[in-house]
């Protein structure tokens, strides 16, 4: 019956046979394998939460359910799928059944412009990194839609806060990733991964001194668009039960969190890209191996490098408290604004005026050894001192 | 496949521009004005056009509609205090000559192209490199012109939400 109808409609518009089939054919070829990765790596990073949290607060974690707790995250998918959907009584229906697909939709569609290797990309766009940027903020609308439509002033607060947030950080973030595209002369990511190839001191973030303040700009940006602490606001558990998605139950809050894990992978793969040489492992040997082979050690050289960021926005979470919205709004428009405007400008004269050579990629990197041993001193004398001064116990472990 | 796509994203763009102007909540008909952005959007994706496509969904659907529904749930009216509206017969009038001449030029335009003689768009069509040079080449007086208004709009909200500097 519905065939007859649509077939019609197409003959109606002159529509060549089996135009809506082909259509419904590439979605279900592309969206199937993404679905499956944006799952699997929902998973494992929750698995990597959990374990990580667990031992920075000197416990397990879960260790029942598989070897370490492996499978954990799979059982507890099974329990929410189980469990009763609430929809609150005054609650716009409509809005609150589309705010979690919204949230969804706005990570899933990114990861089809993340290269995993030369070849395995989905959608090499000639504005990919644009069209990661224009699509990641169509997420701040569903976390405003999931707070308005519960109609609870934890939720509202949760998602005013998240508006606010969003709205602001998508400056100095999107100005972190012209530093990238200026760099590379491209925006397409798999050109702007290419153009890093070489030793590992080719990597755009060892290129001039402006990038390494540009990736710190651009991290600390992406912690406030995936709304991780020290930005965790808009679901601040301690002022707002649990902010924008309070109400929501079951498999509609898993969505929630797969699509929080999703957007935070998304976050960690296009700064690889932009100023880690994306799916190029810095050695030129093992870089220009090339077909099957040398695509799937590229993927897996991506992938690695990908949460292992993922793993220092989880150490930054069980490490620094929440500040309050008036600190977060100021270090965005007073400090990483200005900063990135002006790393922007000096970015552009560098890549202007001095030639790229592998020696200052070298010296470089030797700096920011020397630098981060220095600041280990610095912090091993400052605990020193403070322990002498207020006669702290030493922890036994 | 782009008739088809183009048939289902003018369609989704139509029902969301009637749920802006039919819905009485005014979240209700933030979120359809929405809904239309993205479908434009789509619309420039499958018209060889990705860059504007991408600023559509950045600017209008990221950026100002979020404010949008940001300012409608700060006052966050109550649903009785939203009045009954009643259209005075003249703002009907006033509709009905704005709107039914721009109809007619559309549909004019639309009939009087001849889509045959017409070449296709050369490669990189559309492009950040294409609209970049058309931007800040052909375009740089106009380009030029429009940021100092923007300036100018600026400065203006900030002498209004600060009464002293």
């Amino acid at each position: 019956m519905t065939y007859t109808i649509v077939n019609h409609v197409l003959d109606y518009f002159e529509l060549e046979q089996g135009g809506l089939w082909s259509l419904i054919g590439a979605i279900a070829v592309w969206a199937a394998p993404i679905t499956g990765f944006v799952a699997i790596v929902g998973l494992v990073s929750i698995w990597l939460e959990r374990k990580i949290s667990a031992h920075i607060q000197c416990r397990l974690g879960p260790m029942e359910v598989g070897p370490h707790g492996l499978l954990q995250t799979l059982a507890d998918g099974i329990k929410l799928l189980g469990k009763e959907d609430l929809v609150p009584k005054n609650a716009d229906r409509a809005l609150f059944a589309l705010a979690p697909m919204m949230v969804f939709a706005a990570t899933f569609v990114s990861f089809a412009c993340i290269p995993f290797s030369e070849k395995a990309i989905i959608a090499d766009l000639d504005i990919g990194i644009f069209f990661i940027a224009a699509v990641g903020s169509l997420e701040a609308i569903g976390v405003v839609m999931a707070g308005w439509s519960s109609n609870n002033k934890w939720s509202l607060f949760g998602a005013v806060r998240a508006a606010t947030q969003v709205v602001s950080y998508e400056i100095p973030l999107s100005l972190a990733l012209l530093a990238g595209v200026l760099c590379a002369g491209s925006m397409s990511l798999v050109d702007i991964s290419q153009a890093q190839g070489g030793w590992i001191w080719s990597w755009f973030i060892f290129r001039n001194p402006f990038m390494w303040i540009m990736f710190l700009i651009y991290f600390i940006a992406s912690l406030a668009e995936c709304q991780r602490a020290p930005f965790d606001l808009p679901e601040a558990e301690s002022e707002l039960v649990s902010g924008f998605h309070t109400e929501y139950s079951g498999m509609r809050f898993a969505i929630f969190f797969l699509a929080e894990y999703g957007k935070m992978y998304v976050v960690s793969a296009v700064g690889v890209v932009l100023f880690f040489g994306g799916w190029l492992s810095g050695i030129p040997a093992i870089d220009g191996i090339g077909g099957i082979t040398g695509n799937l050690i590229g993927a897996g050289v991506m992938i690695t490098k990908s949460f292992l960021l993922v793993c220092v926005q989880m150490w930054i979470r069980w490490t620094l408290p929440r500040i309050r919205l008036d600190q977060v709004m100021d270090l965005c428009l007073k400090y990483l604004l200005p900063i990135s405007l002006v790393c922007l400008m000096l970015i552009a004269v560098w890549q202007g005026l001095m030639p790229t050579f592998d020696e200052f990629g070298i010296a470089m990197i030797a700096a920011m050894a020397l630098g981060f041993m220095q600041m280990r001193r610095i912090y091993r004398k400052a605990i020193e001192a403070s322990k002498t001064r207020l006669s702290l116990p030493t922890m036994k472990v | 496949m782009e008739k088809t796509l183009f048939l289902i994203l003018s369609a989704v763009a139509i029902i969301g521009a009637l749920v802006t102007v039919t819905r009485k909540n005014p979240l209700g008909s933030a979120i359809g004005l929405i809904v239309t952005f993205v479908a434009l959007s789509g619309l420039y994706f499958t018209s060889d056009a990705p860059f504007v496509g991408a600023l559509q969904v950045l600017v209008y659907a990221g950026a100002i509609m979020v404010l949008v529904v940001f300012v409608i749930m700060l006052l966050n009216l109550p649903e009785g205090e939203l009045e009954e509206e009643k259209i005075p017969p003249r703002s009907w009038a006033l509709a009905f000559f704005s709107v039914v001449p721009l109809g007619f030029l559309c549909i004019a335009q639309i009939l009087s192209t001849k889509f045959e003689d017409k070449e296709p768009v050369g490669e990189g069509f559309g492009s950040v490199k294409a609209v970049g040079q058309l931007l800040f080449g052909d375009y740089l007086l106009q380009f030029e012109v429009v940021s100092l208004l923007l300036l100018v709009a600026i400065v203006g909200a900030i002498v209004m939400a600060k009464k002293r500097l």
